[in-house]
């Protein structure tokens, strides 16, 4: 009997208890439709996640002025100025482990072209900072090590501040904006970046030399470096690293003594990101564990409903048997049919969990990601359980005596 | 009388009711040739069925020997006996037993697709063994849409849609009227007089004159054994009533 006559004989008995075959297939449907669901927005939410730490920069680390154990009377990160312009150059030159550090002092202000005027995140920086935060230049140039050296008032722009000034798609470079009451020459303008992981605007954004930022913004270049420093480490493997070995640099030129708190403190970026992959780990062996169990469930469902249909259909076994169908026929028949029951429990449940996941990304705004990874294996799983519960009911069926099965009423 | 195709020798089989056991068969010795038309008669729970389940090797004896068509069915793996069943005999059972929800042609196509034969030389066979019969207009009724005796005549088609050597039937006629059971027998005639051995049990004697050798059973024995000239039934032309 060749395997789709079985199946059309399957589809054929599990059709002819439409409800009951559905009913049947539920906990599969459920369990998968779940699984699929779930894992689309976990998927997407990582996805997500992972896109906006690419977009603050790989491996990189920024050093804060201020105790980590501050509280209301230290102010918070920032709010002190404990890190010196000599730290910087020290973090540069003396960590073997720092690749690039860049000053980032940072002021909203508002920047003013000829006929309009925006208000944005002015950053006082020096050039690593665009490679730090691979950003690459989409227009002019960034300004130069002698630009910051020189105090030049030149200006890098976002594109938002580009798109509100200038109209979108607008060649700004040469043209002289003025942020405060300080003209400024634009020599570039930054590729679009998008928003972070808590939307906001990347690209609403300006940047100029940090010497010029602290004349004008902050009143001259002291000793203290009144913002923070960005830190690259030189692979993602020594950023952990990095962190240490800034941490030991700054205690021993801060003469800390041991056991006194940090006077300022490191975020590790990707770390944070780590953290949040755990937690999206968490919840996936979470689902797998909810998956298990009522994929469980819908086995048995599906080994009690092929026990009925074994008993129902002895008689049709026998007559089977009665013609010439040997064991094996009967084995396969069978198993077939829970096959295909499982299999369409999947399937629906596979269709189900696309619809809640696209439902979900429409009504909630959810970043959903369909993997198809995912949906195979869950589909295959689903035909698995439908084999390992239905070998018992078929064996049982294959096992039974001719005369009898025929005298069965 | 040719070779023997059913070889029987003192077969017994006891069915183990309660304390006391049950010998339905009590030593019966039977052999039937190639191309005879055997009719089995006796009383109710003489062991008719009984010795029919076992030559068509749906049942098992319980001792003696069975050779069928050559070949030694006692300790035949189950899967073997189903092959016999296929390939060897026929059989036709008083209740018909064909598949419900299924039509005619798929009830008949049954024993080919257990035996691996393919689509259209499937549906070939199968529409020639219907046509055989005089059902060559009902190929796709199904057996509720179909009459008793048009039931079992579907019946008959499956069981001689693989070509066997013997054609077995337990009261073929037993649940139809008497102008349709002739009509029935007639088709065992024809069959027979094709060369197919064909054995089958009766308990109305007008039946057993279609045979050419009936044999009697009692309690579980053979009781007499007696060859005659069968009465032909007027054969089955074009499309029976029915
Ligand atoms: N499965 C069984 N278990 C126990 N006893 C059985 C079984 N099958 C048949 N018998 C007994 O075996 C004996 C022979 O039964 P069998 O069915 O062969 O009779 P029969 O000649 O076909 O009768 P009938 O003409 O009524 O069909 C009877 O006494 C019956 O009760
Ligand atoms: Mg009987």
């Amino acid at each position: 009997m060749n395997p789709l006559n079985s199946f059309r004989v399957a589809l054929r008995a599990i059709l002819r208890n439409k409800l009951r075959s559905f009913l049947t297939t539920l906990g599969i449907v459920i369990g998968v439709g779940a699984v699929i669901a779930m894992m689309a927005i976990g998927a997407g939410a990582k996805a997500q996640v992972e896109q906006a730490f690419a977009a603050m920069g790989t491996n990189v680390l920024i050093v804060l002025p201020g105790s980590t154990s501050a509280g209301g009377v230290r102010g918070g990160f920032g709010s002190m100025a404990t890190l010196t312009w000599d730290d910087l150059d020290a973090i540069r030159t003396e960590v073997a482990t720092v690749k690039r550090a860049a000053p980032s002092l940072r002021a909203s202000l508002p920047v003013v072209s000829e006929d309009q005027n925006w208000t944005t995140s002015v950053t006082g920086t020096s050039p690593e900072y665009f490679d730090i935060r691979t950003w690459p230049i989409a227009l002019g140039t960034a300004f130069t090590q002698s630009d910051v050296d020189g105090g030049a008032k030149v200006i890098v722009l976002g594109q938002t501040v580009v798109d509100k000034l200038y109209g979108p798609n607008a060649n700004p470079v040469g043209q002289t904006v003025r942020v405060g009451s300080t003209p400024f020459q634009v020599v570039g303008v930054v590729a679009k970046k998008g928003q972070s992981a808590t939307g906001q605007d990347y690209d609403d954004a300006a940047f100029i030399p940090f010497s010029t930022f602290a004349q004008k913004v902050q009143g001259g270049l002291g000793k203290f470096l009144q913002g923070q420093v960005m830190v690259e480490a030189t692979g993602a493997d020594t950023t952990t690293r990095a962190q240490q070995d800034i941490t030991a640099l700054l205690r021993d030129r801060h003469h800390l003594a041991r056991g006194a708190d940090d006077d300022f403190s490191i975020r590790n970026l990707s770390e944070i990101a780590d953290a949040r992959q755990q937690g999206t780990q968490t919840m996936t062996l979470l689902l797998a564990s909810v998956a298990a169990v009522s994929l469980l469930v819908g086995g048995i469902g599906i080994m009690n409903i092929m026990l009925v249909s074994v008993t129902e259909r002895t008689r049709e076994i026998g007559i089977r048997m009665a013609v010439g169908a040997e064991p094996h026929h009967i084995l396969t028949q069978f198993l077939i049919e829970a096959l295909a029951l499982s299999l369409a429990g999947g399937l629906i449940g596979v269709a189900g969990g696309i619809g809640a996941a696209t439902w979900l990304a429409n009504r909630f705004q959810w970043p959903v990601l369909l993997q198809p990874d995912v949906i195979g294996v869950s589909v295959g799983f689903s035909a698995l359980v439908g084999v390992a519960f239905g070998i018992y009911p078929a064996r049982k069926a294959s096992r039974l005596d001719p005369i009898e099965a025929l005298r069965f009423e | 009388m040719g070779e023997p195709v059913i070889d029987l020798t003192d077969v017994t089989k006891v069915y183990p009711t309660g304390d006391v056991s049950l010998r339905a068969l009590d030593g019966v010795t039977l052999r039937v040739g190639e191309g005879e038309f055997v009719a089995i008669m006796g009383s109710s729970g003489s062991g008719k069925s009984t010795l029919m389940n076992i030559v068509g090797c749906l049942d098992r004896p319980t001792g003696g020997t069975y050779i069928l068509a050559g070949r030694r069915v006692s300790g035949m793996s189950r899967a073997e006996l189903a092959r016999v069943r296929n390939r060897v005999v026929g059989f036709v059972f008083q209740q018909f037993n064909l598949l419900s929800r299924t039509s005619a042609l798929e009830n008949v196509e049954l024993p080919l697709e257990y035996a691996g034969v393919a689509g259209r030389a499937r549906r070939k066979r199968a529409t020639d063994a219907l046509q055989r019969v005089g059902l060559g207009q009902r190929l796709h009724h199904h057996p509720n849409q179909l009459s008793g005796g048009q039931q079992q005549r579907v019946a008959i088609a499956r069981a001689i849609v693989n070509d066997p050597k013997v054609i077995l039937a337990d009261e073929p006629t037993g649940a139809l009227d008497s102008r349709t059971s002739v009509d029935v027998m007639a088709i065992f005639q024809g069959l027979w007089r094709t060369g197919i051995t064909v054995v089958l049990v009766t308990h109305e004697p007008d039946i057993a004159e279609f045979a050419s050798r009936v044999v009697t059973m009692k309690d579980g024995r053979l009781l007499s054994d007696v060859r005659q000239e069968p009465r032909a039934a007027a054969p089955a032309a074009g499309e029976p009533s029915s």
